[in-house]
């Protein structure tokens, strides 16, 4: 898949976002007043410029309203639902917060379970896909969930939640890579299945159907090498997980902190550019760029 | 709206015939073009005469090569549109309702003015059906020419999709698969027409019809020995035969007549 | 829950209004509806009532109105002010152009007219521009068949008075065995396809031969990769099976062919009867008598004081082991026992599969039948066969064995499409006469019958400038347009003044060697004049070819004009009817341009050439309208066949002032069908002939035999072997001899002898890909999205050996030149065969395309690597890269070597870029003419 900046911008940083608003609905950290303010701004950043990122590769946001029509089926719909829903009351209960410094407990459980729940449509509309067989896998939404924790309980300051979530963040991170490179074999897609003809072997895409480029190919026949796979799935494992924990783990200081959140941050966005770039979607297969 | 009908009235699509097929495009560009000027909006073209020429196209036909197992490498070339899938993944995908499947004819369209182009029922499409339009921002597909097929300004005989209707090899056959009797059903259940990625539960309507075995003239069977059987060695005993021979034809003269 | 979708209007308008013309975006000419918005062109269809595609429209006829729309069209007469060859010009009005014009070609035409070379490239009006020129009175001209097929036409012509092309066709509706040589495209592009697709419906089988395995050939049954050039060899051995095994159509033979014509021992040539007839010898009564005399049957094993028939002379020579399977099979790459199968298939399906019609006919020896015999195999074939230099024979080989087999004009087999079938002796001989301020003697083309009729002074000098009906190549039936610059650049066999081209892409597709034309059109001479003084040229595009002309006469669009595709030309038939078409400017042009037609009738009148000129010297016609209505070519035959005298008459009939009309309300076309009992056995059916006379394609009914033994070859022959007084120049005997043997023959083309098939072990093709026409595809912004740029492709055996890899690049080299580019692999080709698509590659700013166009950097033309000469001999002289008999062009003899390099940033060769007269097209398109 063409891994468009806009939509790893959305999902590292609502992912972040929610992560972030989760802990705060529950209480952790226990904050009032400005400080609250601080935190909630951060995550109401996170979560709303994601929101607005992701609206940048649509062609039409001006009737983006629409979108919130079919939750019934879409899981883009629900997600639209659910950040729209979990933003609205974590707002009420963050204003609690700030300006009345009182805890609206049980709203802010709701907004809680919300925001997760948000993050968890999101994890969906790729878990669904079963064009993509990378993607079509319980590991998905373990993924996005695990790493939308992990990253609001750095940003949130939940140090020991924070390296446990990253402990199983990494752990997912590494399955889902090592799932996900035998997804499209394993999903029985393959050029022979695609066109009825011969067996896998015996089938071979000759001319393409035009010479010239078109939207296919530039969305969904993006193909990584795989020794720069390998060295981009290393940094960005480094930088997400393993850095984090390092910094972590040293005496506590606001400098390391920071760093672990933004080396988390921007490893998630390699990894998340990976999750993108590495997906095959099957319809590479009509146009003889999968070979499995 | 995005669920899918429980059931559709007809399932109306296509036969493919890949033995047929000889590659042509035509239905590629009569399909550009009248979608170009019909249903929604234009199919775009950017840099159209430059160096990086990509446009629209609802339909395109790729080849392919097939070795067997002995014998030379074959070739199918291959057309794709939307195969309107009973399961249709690109309609349940779709968060603004834009794409829905007619609970008439069971043709999967787009509302262009609800479509929000974010792309995602593109994703959902195994076989590389939708394209956004560049210029429009708009997902574009196959309409089935939903608007020739009911159309009452065109006369009877042309109320099929374009593409059918200008398909020179007649590889294309349109009509409604609900139908056991029909035409479409008919050739599917004789020649064996097939789905594309059954593995993907898209239960498309569109049908394929394979190749038919080739190459199979190798050499001189035993039932077709006798047809090449010298009638002589020499071009003397050639001559023998031949004067026998021309007194056998019917329509020359009987022996009496003869010198 | 329940489901909602929005309500559609299923019933949208179509368009204001339907205008019904010709498809011009190939010479296949099929009908289309134009529908129009708004005074505009909004969407083409194919018009379900015409007989050429029956409402089926091909990619490049269904993409018209991008064509119609596109921004490469020429705007104004354009007159060259930049160095030839820069593309520089400067917009003038139609009054100057034409003054131009008329102020080089009069004063030639009062000097020696032949210094006028006036060639038509891909012309659908070619009887009247040969019209033209015969009144303006050069000898020199031709359209462009001479590089095209002409072997395909003059063989077919001289074998069975018909010819492929898109001048027969299979009976598709009966045929069961279809064979298929060296087809890609043809000019019968839908009718090829819908007949497939019968084929194919009803399961009928197709055998391609082709050293390529795409579109027809990959959809055939059973795929021949024969090594090119050898289908001659290959055929001859399916003769040799089928006449050792009797399987042969002896009583088809005897009645319609020359198999029982008694040949003349001495000479070689047909005994003949006082009236010139060609004796047989009648089986029933033992008289030796004409032909045709009535009651007859002729005898096919005959002998006369020691002459014998053709049959017999025949069949002893495809009898000999020489023509055995095993001793072809490894040069052809087809096993012998493949060879084996095939004859047994023919045979099986013409004899076994036979059927009867119940149809009566009569027949020209007054013999009348009760049923039509079908041998349900057809075959057709075109360029594969043709463009190499034994084109001519390997395509009589093909005619004979269809002959043999009994499937010429019966039901299943091949049929002719009127005015076809005529024999050559029906034909007009060539004529080339030219003397100052007079017309040309008689027309230009012909079908020679003996060196008597040949193109040649009097000091035995060419006539024409393409060397057309010399002894170089004596049936060049169709002109050598290929020869024309490179001669006239040469001045051999003289100097011209003006060439005077139309719609053909001289200076780069259309041409061998290229890059040697352009500097050919751009030489001076020790004066610093250019060697060729002056270059008209009509163009409607944008071409390659228009920056290398002094004047430029911009054509209209095929929907802008008026055109007439006409039974005098070629026609637009079908084997059970007589058809014609005109086309009619269903919109006008938004530019300063002129129908070419029309433009040559304003320089005629200018001229006041005979012909176009009253008595009084007024004009005849104002324009071509008025020529496609009021010119007669006899009295009551005119360019329309259709709706003649009150508007009810066909074939004959006074003019019609209303005959436009009368075409546009019924379609845009005319039709006239073969009655019932006429439709096959047409060279023999005297119903068929009777109807042919009185639609006009002849004055007299024509029965004729096929030709297996075509005796002005041997005329031919005995020039070259000293006898009679015209006499071949010495050089040029042997070769005469040996290639002009009456009865079909193969031998190599000519490349293998010329170069050493070791260095150059590779064949390279190119074919036509279906949704391109040749240039004219890539300035559609539709069409030039499937085939942008083309590579080279390799077979497995090549690719494996040089280690090729997708996105790699090669070198190719010829005797001639090389060319560096993209090479791609395909295995359904013939292992020592390399191809790619025909005219896909364009220089840098034609075509009002960007100079980055993939076109112009990875797309190619083989071009560059064929010449229009043999290699030097190293005997002074000039060969032509021709068929020795036709002067056919032999493109696909060529041989080529192939290496491994680097991957450049462009093809090679590159030429700078031509400043383009039109600028470049838009950067997106989002055509729509409705609301
Ligand atoms: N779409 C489209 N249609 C066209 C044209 C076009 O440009 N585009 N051009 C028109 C014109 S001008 C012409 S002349 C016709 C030509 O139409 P075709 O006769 O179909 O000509 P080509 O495309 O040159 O194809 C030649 C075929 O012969 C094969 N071949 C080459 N050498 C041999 C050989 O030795 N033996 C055999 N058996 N096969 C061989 C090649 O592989 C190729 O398939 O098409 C006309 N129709
Ligand atoms: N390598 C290789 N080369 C080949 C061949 C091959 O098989 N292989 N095939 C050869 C054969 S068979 C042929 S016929 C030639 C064809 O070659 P050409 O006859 O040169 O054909 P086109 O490229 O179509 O060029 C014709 C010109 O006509 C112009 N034109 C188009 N429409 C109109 C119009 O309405 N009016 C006017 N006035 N001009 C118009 C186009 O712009 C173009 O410049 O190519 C030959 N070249
Ligand atoms: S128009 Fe028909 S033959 Fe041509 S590519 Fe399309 S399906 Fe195939
Ligand atoms: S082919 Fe693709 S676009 Fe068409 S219905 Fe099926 S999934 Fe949807
Ligand atoms: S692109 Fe349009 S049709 Fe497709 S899912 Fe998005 S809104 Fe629906
Ligand atoms: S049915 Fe209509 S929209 Fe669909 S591929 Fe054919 S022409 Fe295009
Ligand atoms: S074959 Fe195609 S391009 Fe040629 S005349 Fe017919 S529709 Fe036009
Ligand atoms: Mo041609």
């Amino acid at each position: 898949m063409h891994p468009a900046p806009s939509v790893i911008l959305f999902t590292v940083m609502s992912g972040a976002g929610f992560g972030m608003l989760a802990f705060l609905g529950i209480g952790l950290p226990d904050v009032t007043g400005w400080v609250a303010f601080t935190f909630f701004a951060i995550a109401y950043v996170l979560a709303v410029g994601g929101l607005m990122a992701s609206t940048f590769h649509l062609g039409h946001p001006e009737r983006a309203i629409k979108a919130f029509s079919q939750w019934r089926t879409s899981w883009l719909s629900r997600e639209g639902c659910c950040a729209v829903f979990t933003l609205l009351v974590m707002a009420v209960y963050g204003a609690g917060l700030v300006f009345l410094g009182t805890r609206w407990t049980a709203l802010g459980f709701v907004g809680s379970f919300a925001s997760v729940l948000t993050v968890f449509t999101t994890s969906m509309i790729y878990a669904q896909l079963r064009t993509v067989p990378r993607w079509h896998s319980p590991m998905t939404p373990a993924l996005l969930l695990s790493l939308s924790l992990a990253g609001g309980a750095l940003l949130t300051g939940q140090e020991k939640a924070a390296i446990a979530l990253l402990v199983v963040a990494g752990a997912i991170q590494i399955m889902a890579w090592l799932k996900g490179d035998g997804a499209l074999t394993a999903s029985g897609s393959t050029l022979a299945s695609a066109t009825g003809l011969g067996t896998a072997s015996t089938v071979r895409a000759f001319e393409p159907p035009h010479t010239g480029t078109n939207y296919l190919l530039n969305e969904f026949v993006h193909v990584v090498g795989r020794k720069h796979g390998l060295q981009l799935r290393v940094i960005s494992f480094f930088l997400m997980i393993v850095l984090p924990i390092g910094m972590l783990l040293l005496p506590f200081s606001h400098l390391f902190a920071a760093l672990a959140v933004l080396s988390h941050l921007a490893g998630t966005a390699v990894s998340r550019w990976l999750f993108f770039a590495e997906a095959e979607h099957v319809v590479g297969l009509y146009y003889g760029k999968r070979t499995t | 709206m995005t669920t899918l009908p429980t059931s559709t009235d007809r399932k109306l699509g296509l036969v493919i015939d890949l033995d047929t097929c000889v590659g042509c495009h035509a239905c590629v560009i009569s399909c550009k073009g009248w979608n170009t000027e019909n249903y929604g909006a234009p199919l775009a073209d950017e840099d159209p005469y430059g160096a990086d020429p990509a446009g629209t196209f609802l339909n395109r036909v790729h080849s392919y090569e097939v070795q067997p197992e002995t014998g030379a490498t074959q070739l199918i070339h291959f057309p794709k549109s939307c195969l309107h899938c009973t399961d249709a993944p690109c309609v349940t995908v779709c968060p603004t309702g834009a794409s829905y499947k007619r609970v008439e004819d069971g043709i999967v369209l787009v509302n262009e003015s609800d479509c929000i182009g974010c792309g995602l029922c593109a994703w959902a499409c195994p076989y590389g059906a939708r394209e956004l339009d560049a210029a429009e921002g708009v997902m574009k597909k196959c309409t089935l020419c939903v608007d020739r097929i009911y159309n009452a300004h065109l006369p009877e005989e042309d109320r099929v999709p374009a593409c059918v209707r200008t398909c020179p090899a007649g590889a294309r056959h349109f009509g409604d698969f609900a139908d056991p009797e029909s035409h479409v059903s008919r050739l599917t259940a004789e020649r064996g027409g097939i789905d594309l990625m059954p593995e993907q539960e898209t239960r498309p309507v569109n049908k394929y019809l394979p190749p038919r075995p080739k190459d199979r003239l190798q050499e001189q069977v035993d039932i077709l020995a006798p047809l090449l059987a010298p009638v002589s060695e020499d071009s003397a005993g050639f001559f023998g035969w031949l004067d026998k021979a021309l007194d056998r034809l019917p329509g020359a003269p009987s022996k009496d007549e003869t010198r | 829950m329940p489901h909602t979708q929005p309500s559609l209007d299923l019933s949208p308008p179509v368009s204001d209004e339907i205008r019904k013309t010709t498809c011009y975006m190939c010479a296949c000419r099929c009908g289309i509806n134009v529908h129009i918005k708004d005074g505009k062109v909004a969407y083409i269809e194919g018009n379900r009532d015409h007989p050429v595609n029956k409402g089926v429209l091909c990619a490049k006829g269904s993409a018209g109105i991008m064509q119609h729309n596109a921004p490469s069209r020429l705007r104004r007469p354009l007159r060259r002010v930049g160095p030839r060859g820069s593309g520089e010009f400067q917009e003038i009005s139609w009054d100057d152009a034409l003054s131009i014009a008329c102020g080089w070609l009069e004063n030639i035409r009062h000097d020696a007219p032949e210094k006028l070379a006036f060639f038509t490239g891909r012309d659908q009006s070619q009887s009247f521009t040969s019209f033209w020129a015969q009144n303006y009175g050069t000898p020199n001209y031709a359209a462009h068949g001479g590089f095209c097929s002409v072997n395909m036409a003059a063989g077919g012509i001289y074998t069975m008075g018909g010819a492929f092309w898109e001048f027969g066709q299979p009976d598709w509706d009966h045929t069961r065995l279809f064979m298929l040589f060296g087809v890609a495209e043809d000019h019968d592009s839908n009718p090829i396809k819908m007949g497939l697709g019968k084929l194919k419906a009803r399961g009928a089988r197709v055998i391609g031969v082709n050293p390529i395995r795409s579109g027809y050939n990959a959809v055939a049954d059973e795929w021949v990769g024969i090594t090119p050039g050898t289908d001659g060899l290959f055929v001859l051995a399916l003769i040799h099976c089928l006449i050792k095994a009797g399987k042969i159509d002896l009583d088809y033979l005897s009645r319609y062919t020359n198999a029982p014509v008694l040949l003349d021992q001495e000479t070689g040539l047909f005994l003949r009867d006082d009236d010139g007839k060609p004796l047989v010898r009648d089986r029933r009564g033992g008289a030796v008598c004409a032909f045709d005399t009535p009651g007859i049957y002729p005898d096919l094993n005959a002998s006369h004081d020691g002459h014998r028939t053709v049959f017999q002379h025949m069949a002893e020579r495809y009898l000999s082991p020489e023509h055995a399977p095993e001793a072809v099979a490894a040069q052809c790459g087809i096993p012998a026992e493949r060879i084996r199968a095939i004859a047994a298939e023919l045979a099986r399906v013409a004899f076994d599969e036979a059927f009867e019609i119940a149809c009566e006919w009569t027949d020209f020896r007054g013999e009348t039948h009760s049923s039509m015999t079908g041998r349900p195999v057809s075959m057709h074939a075109m360029r594969g066969v043709s463009a190499h230099s034994n084109g001519f024979q390997t395509c009589r080989a093909l005619h004979v064995l269809q002959i043999l087999l009994g499937t010429v004009e019966v039901p299943g087999g091949f049929r002719f499409k009127p005015p076809y079938p005529k024999p050559a002796e029906a034909h007009p001989t060539p004529h080339c006469w030219a003397r100052p301020d007079a017309p040309l003697d008689g027309p230009h083309l012909g079908f020679v019958r003996g060196p008597e009729d040949l193109a040649l002074k009097p000091d035995g000098s060419p006539a024409r400038i393409d060397k057309a009906f010399t002894w170089e190549n004596p049936m060049s039936a169709h002109g050598l347009m290929h020869m024309v610059i490179s001669n006239a650049h040469a001045g051999d066999p003289y100097r011209i003044d003006t060439l005077f081209l139309y719609m053909a892409n001289m200076s780069w597709n259309s041409s061998m060697n290229s890059g040697g034309v352009m500097e050919m059109l751009t030489d001076t001479d020790e004066n610093g004049d250019y060697v060729i003084p002056h270059i008209i040229y009509s163009d409607a595009y944008s071409s390659e070819m228009v920056a290398y002309a002094d004047l430029i006469l911009p054509d209209t669009t095929y929907l802008e004009r008026h055109d007439c595709i006409s039974l005098l030309d070629r026609p637009i038939c079908e084997a059970d009817a007589a058809a014609d078409a005109i086309r009619w400017p269903v919109v006008q042009p938004d530019r300063d341009v002129r129908g070419f037609q029309t433009a040559l009738i304003q320089l005629a009148n200018r001229m006041k050439l005979p012909g176009f000129t009253n008595d009084d010297r007024s004009p005849k016609w104002k324009d071509y309208a008025d020529y496609i209505v009021s010119h007669e070519r006899r009295p009551g035959i005119g360019p329309l066949a259709g709706f003649r005298g009150d508007g009810s008459q066909s074939g004959r009939g006074e003019v019609n002032p209303e005959q436009l009309d009368r075409y546009i309300e019924n379609g845009g076309f005319f039709v006239n069908h073969i009655p019932e009992g006429a439709q096959y056995y047409k060279p023999w059916n005297t119903a068929y002939q009777e109807w042919a006379v009185g639609m006009g394609l002849f004055d007299s009914p024509q029965p004729y035999l096929f030709q297996l033994y075509v005796e002005p070859m041997r005329k031919f022959q005995r020039a070259a072997e000293g006898d009679g007084e015209r006499q071949p120049p010495d050089h040029l005997r042997q070769r005469i001899i040996q290639t002009m043997d009456p009865f079909p023959i193969w031998y190599p083309p000519f490349e293998d002898a010329n170069v050493d098939p070791d260095d150059f072990p590779v064949h390279a093709l190119t074919q036509r890909p279906m949704a391109m026409y040749h240039s004219w595809g890539s300035q559609n912004a539709w069409l030039r999205q499937l085939h942008g740029h083309n590579p080279l492709y390799l077979p497995t055996r090549l690719w494996r050996q040089h280690g090729f890899r997708d996105g790699d690049w090669a070198r190719v080299t010829s005797a001639h030149g090389s060319i560096v580019v993209p090479v791609a692999h395909h295995g359904g080709l013939n292992e020592n065969t390399i191809w790619t698509w025909n005219a896909i590659g364009k220089r840098k700013g034609a075509w009002a395309l960007s100079e980055d166009a993939p076109e112009a950097t990875r797309g190619f033309l083989l071009n560059h690597l064929i010449h229009e000469l043999q290699p030097p001999k190293g005997d002074g002289l000039r060969w032509s890269n021709s068929d020795p008999i036709t002067g056919q062009a032999a493109w696909f003899d060529l041989r080529v070597k192939i290496e491994k390099v680097a991957a450049p940033d462009e093809c090679a060769p590159a030429f700078p870029p031509l400043r383009s007269p039109v600028g470049q097209g838009p950067a997106e398109l989002t055509w729509k003419v409705g609301k």
